[in-house]
């Protein structure tokens, strides 16, 4: 459980942070500290049995089927990254909250690394290889938040976008390895997983994930030819690239590189691809590195070079080597965090990180120039520092490695590329710190606050005493850290800073000495280097993002050319070929299921179905009678349900067919009636043809369907659990509110979503070029003299109240008998609609009590509630619970929760259907209003109701003398 | 003929018709054409019940012979929800020829329906004959 503590605290702090908003920095600094500390804390708490050898484990299950478990799992080796994130994450908010100016949102900036800290806590404290890829991803998101802080900059952008383009993409293939790689041990756990290095290594799709996960590290821990995006996410703030591209996320790629060692490495095709690419890496960045200007530009590809120097020694597949990576790993964190705020102070106190520009600034800040020395001293290599144990390592890992046939090859490469490591390490102290003082930089140059530098001199300190004790310091949680990486106990590990005459020291010597002669060297190197035109790589990345975008158009462009038309003909044609297909294979027997006869009524109502079908095609260019055509073919289909034995679906039918001829009504009268035809002949034939091979096809397989015998197992249980669970006698009916409530719920979710978008799509249409097609429209149909004709209206009202009871009827009614929320909605929406038509808009309108938008949001809302409501109970989703009331009047009536789910059913569709016609027709009256501008849009010609009031008054008012003549 | 052929071949024309519509070049088609599809699918979603006649699915205790419930209820919400998807293509359409003057499915521009295109004076004398029509029409 402690475990859970630990990966959950970074994210509770961040919470925290954001959810603070505008606290003073200093109490934003103390609350993203408390979550560190705690975590610190807790971690410490288990060292001991930890370094005595135990697993700490938890479990819980997630996703079982796919193998996917929370399982967090500690070892020596999560033990020591883990305790490196947080200790260094540490210094990092210590060290943000001095460095970051006071406009800058130094709340969100540390929610945002706490954010990136549970990740990569995760990542090392992973026991399940999926659960690992979900804390992979978190820290590509997190980290392209990171780099991308200064969201105001270009360079900021770019970079964010740079390094989430290389690193999500490395993620992507990394899925696929590890899914591959789980696939072939038979389990995604990782204390299973580690045990099964012989399985894997046999398997034929071993190559493949291997290539697969190492695409995934390689670009994490910025490897050639993939390092290019860590020098342009150097426009991070400073805290983060001393963080994220130091010490901890670029790390994550060789830290999934030791945690999969036992099982992947030690393959002849694991020493090619790791070792090699690791050497390319740390050679090439190392060169690179010397001939950079910007500080941490040069820190970057130091970083990339010693990231390829682990990923080297991991390769050589040794277990000796791997204790060299894992050594180097403790040691480059710690001088490499230090040197990047020591840059960083240099960039905040002399204002520029152009190292042309500066020099001679160890008299002005002594105390940084101390640090930065020290920890560059470190980093180049040299004894007494930690820098100098763990290269010594290599070094001698190395001496005794054939590469590519030759022995002499990988040593050499080595010297040379430690070589440029102590070349751009020296030029770092040299060109930075010593020489003479100038009195051009930007800014006054001195010591920053004691805030700013302790971070840093605490880790140039462990890196002192790491080189001067390393025994007493590391030996006891080297031993077991190494023992869990490499799966084996007993490799030796003895650091000391003097090992005797080793070949090891004399390369180390070659490579200090050359280094000492490049940096003397370096002028005429760096413009010999300037005029190589080398190839820039972001303009190289630029344009193959470039190509790739055009490629994907191209390929877009030939695949649809926008035609909807084109489009759906495709879509037909491949549907009725997959079911030919289909077909072709499968074979057809006739069906045995008895049929029933058709009765002479039945075939009138069929022949009346084919002519309007017929008559709706004929008729396309008058529009109007395409929609009496139509109708028909509606109640013909709510007949058929009603001979079928579906009161409920001819009752819903029926209803929606007449809201649809309404809303087609409505939208026809602001669309154009009779359009020229424009599909040629031969359009129109290939059309038809298409669409006899669709309909003949959908037309047998029915009949297939129909003539085979039921195999309706479902149906059965549904329909024996209707009264005893469910508590009605509609089967129907319980079936919608209660056995598939929660398909219900996602319908009327739907439908609101729907009516809303058409609220949206209609509200702003008075606006723009749509807005002066509406006021230049015409109503272009004759009308009737008499706008509001008296009998409807009249009639209209009276019908009001008795379709509203019939409503209420048949929604009570519904769980016993045909009928329930839709179609109450439906009927009620269409009582209501009858106002709207009999008395106008404007009229009906104004007398509307109910927001449409509240019903629909009230509706799925009551619906929602009373389906969590089961789980108040202990009850699955959407459980309903029932009693039988006894109710005056209206007898002894069945209650059940269902009933309450059913009235948001209800409310919803009366929301929706309401709103979607209402807005359809308020656009015509808008359109209307500018037409029979000063006409009021009275109920009716005559209303009597206020006829009637005024008789009332003037009952009721004394009658007026008779005026005199010839006063009026 | 059986019952069941009737439903089928209502079902397959009512596709033919669908599918024909859908594919023609105005927006009003199409949307006859998804109405004429959703009637489709949803009696071949309610055939996959069988056919049965005066068997309602209202339970009643020992009864055996009822029709199948469960795509009925499936039916019902796919009714409902063919009125919003109707409802929302029919907005679309309108709302694009407001926006573009054209109802063609692939934005061609069509000069003969927009009331903004060719002679503006032509339109506004319309609209005010038409309007004096309908003053002279009050006085009646």
């Amino acid at each position: 459980m402690h475990l859970v503590l630990i990966a959950v605290l970074p994210f509770l702090g961040a919470l925290l942070l954001s959810a603070m908003g505008n606290i003073r920095r200093d109490a934003q600094a103390v609350l993203a500290l408390v979550p560190v500390l705690a975590g610190l804390w807790v971690l410490g708490g288990m060292v001991p049995a930890v370094l005595g050898g135990a697993v700490l484990q938890f479990h819980a299950d997630w996703v079982p089927a796919l193998g996917l478990g929370l399982t967090l799992r500690l070892d020596a080796l999560a033990l020591l990254f883990c305790a490196l994130i947080l200790f260094i994450g540490l210094l990092i908010v210590i060290y943000a909250r001095f460095y970051l100016p006071a406009h800058e949102a130094l709340g969100r900036f540390l929610a945002l690394l706490l954010l990136f800290q549970g990740a990569m806590v995760g990542i090392s404290l992973s026991g399940n290889i999926l659960l690992l890829l979900v804390f992979w991803e978190l820290t590509s998101l997190s980290s392209f938040l990171l780099i991308g802080f200064r969201s105001e900059t270009a360079e900021g952008r770019q970079g964010a976008r740079m390094a989430l383009t290389v690193t999500g993409g490395g993620g992507l293939a990394l899925i696929a390895g590890l899914v591959l790689l789980g696939h072939i041990a038979g389990t995604y756990e990782l204390s299973a997983l580690l045990t099964q290095r012989t399985q894997v290594q046999a398997s034929p799709l071993y190559p493949l994930a291997l290539v697969l996960i190492l695409l995934g590290c390689f670009t994490k821990s910025a490897q050639f030819p993939f390092h290019f995006w860590l020098p342009h996410a150097m426009a991070a703030p400073t805290p983060v690239s001393a963080y994220l591209h130091s010490a901890t996320m670029v790390k994550a790629g060789v830290f999934l590189m030791m945690r999969l060692w036992p099982v992947l490495a030690g393959s002849e095709l694991w020493f090619a691809l790791v070792a090699s690419t690791g050497l390319v890496t740390m050679l090439l960045a190392a060169v690179v590195g010397f001939f950079k200007q910007d500080l941490k530009g040069i820190l970057a590809y130091s970083t990339v070079s010693h990231l390829g120097l682990m990923t080297m020694l991991l390769g050589l597949g040794t277990p000796a080597a791997a204790m060299a990576a894992l050594f180097h790993l403790l040691n480059h964190a710690l001088f490499k965090a230090a040197l990047f705020m020591n840059a960083g102070i240099v960039d905040h106190e002399a204002g520029t990180r152009d190292i042309r520009k500066l020099g001679g600034l160890a008299t002005l800040m002594p105390i940084s120039a101390t640090l930065g020395i020290i920890a560059a001293a470190s980093m180049a290599g040299l004894p007494p520092f930690g820098g100098f144990l763990s290269k010594e390592m290599m070094l001698e890992q190395a001496a005794d490695t054939r590469w590519l046939g030759q022995s002499w090859l990988l040593p050499m490469l080595a010297v040379l590329a430690a070589a440029f490591s102590v070349a751009y390490s020296l030029r770092y102290i040299v060109h930075l710190y010593l020489g003479p003082v100038r009195d051009s930089y930007p800014a006054r140059p001195h010591d920053p606050p004691f805030g700013l530098w302790a971070p840093s001199a605490l880790l140039v300190a462990l890196t002192v005493l790491v080189g001067l004790f390393p025994n007493t310091l590391t030996h006891a949680f080297m031993v077991p850290a190494i023992a869990a990486l490499t799966g084996t106990q007993g490799t030796a590990f003895h650091p000391a800073l003097w090992h005797g005459w080793t070949p090891a020291l004399a390369m180390s010597a070659v490579a200090v000495a050359s280094g000492a002669f490049l940096l003397w060297r370096h002028k005429g190197l760096q413009r010999g280097w300037e005029g190589a035109m080398l190839p820039d790589a972001k303009a190289l990345f630029d344009t193959a993002i470039e190509r790739l975008v055009s490629l994907a158009r191209l390929i877009s462009d030939a695949i649809h050319n926008g035609s909807l038309q084109r489009q759906l003909a495709v879509l037909f044609v491949a549907a009725v070929a997959l079911g030919a297909l289909g077909m072709a294979e499968g074979g057809y027997r006739p069906g045995t299921h008895p049929t029933l006869p058709a009765s002479p009524v039945a075939v009138v109502a069929w022949l009346l179905l084919l002519s309007s079908i017929v008559a709706v095609l004929v008729a396309q260019q008058q529009r109007f009678l395409t929609l009496v055509f139509i109708s028909v073919i509606g109640l013909v289909v709510s007949l058929a349900f009603v001979y079928l034995s579906a009161p409920d679906l001819a009752l819903t039918q029926i209803c929606v067919e007449t809201v649809t001829i309404l809303l087609m009504l409505l939208a026809l009268n602001l669309l154009p009636k009779k359009p020229r035809r424009i599909s040629s002949m031969a359009r129109r034939v290939r059309d038809a043809l298409i669409g006899l091979a669709g309909g003949g096809a959908v037309g047998f397989a029915a009949y297939a369907v129909m003539t085979r015998e039921p195999n309706d197992p479902i149906s059965a249980f549904h329909w024996a659990k209707s009264l005893s669970e469910g508590g009605g006698h509609n089967v129907v009916n319980v079936t919608l509110v209660d056995f598939r409530g929660f398909d219900t719920f996602g319908e009327i979710t739907v439908l609101g979503i729907a009516a809303l978008t058409i609220f949206a799509l209609l509200q702003p249409a008075a606006r723009g070029a749509a807005g002066q097609r509406l006021r230049v429209w015409v109503a272009d149909l004759p009308r009737s003299p008499e706008r509001h004709p008296m009998m409807f209206a009249v009639a209209a009202r009276v019908l009001l109240p008795l379709a509203s009871i019939i409503a209420i009827y048949i929604f009570l009614r519904g769980h016993n008998a045909p009928g329930g929320g839709f179609i109450a909605g439906l009927v009620a929406s269409i009582a209501m609609l009858v106002q709207y038509m009999a008395s106008g808009f404007e009229w009906t309108d104004a007398r509307r009590r109910i927001d449409e938008h509240r019903l629909i949001g009230l509706g799925v809302t009551i619906a929602a509630l009373t389906g969590l409501g089961s789980l108040v109970f202990g009850y699955p989703l959407f459980t309903s619970a029932f009693g039988h009331f006894h109710i005056p009047l209206l007898g002894d009536l069945e209650l059940a929760t269902a009933t309450l789910f059913d009235i948001g059913v209800g409310m919803t569709v009366i929301g929706a259907v309401m709103l979607a016609l209402a807005e359809l027709s308020h656009i015509a009256v808008r359109a209307n209003k500018d037409n029979a501008a000063g006409r009021e849009d009275g109920p009716m010609d005559i209303d009597p109701a206020r006829l009637w009031a005024e008789q009332q008054r003037e009952a009721a008012l004394p009658t007026p003398p008779a005026r005199p003549e010839g006063e009026a | 003929m059986s019952m069941e052929f009737l439903i089928a071949s209502a079902i397959g024309a009512l596709t033919w018709a669908g599918i024909y519509l859908s594919l023609r070049g105005r927006t009003f088609p199409v949307v006859l054409g998804i109405s004429m599809l959703s009637y489709a699918i949803n009696l071949f979603l309610f055939a996959i019940g069988r056919l049965k006649v005066g068997a309602p699915p209202l339970y009643e205790e020992g009864l055996s012979n009822y029709t199948d419930p469960l795509p009925q209820a499936l039916v019902l919400t796919a009714i409902v929800i063919s009125f919003g998807m109707s409802a929302l293509t029919v907005v679309l359409a309108l709302r694009t020829f407001l926006e573009t003057g054209t109802d063609q499915v692939d934005g061609e521009p069509d000069p003969a329906i927009d009331p903004l295109e060719g002679d503006r004076a032509e339109w506004i004398e319309r609209r005010n004959a038409h309007r004096i029509d309908m003053i002279g029409e009050e006085r009646l």
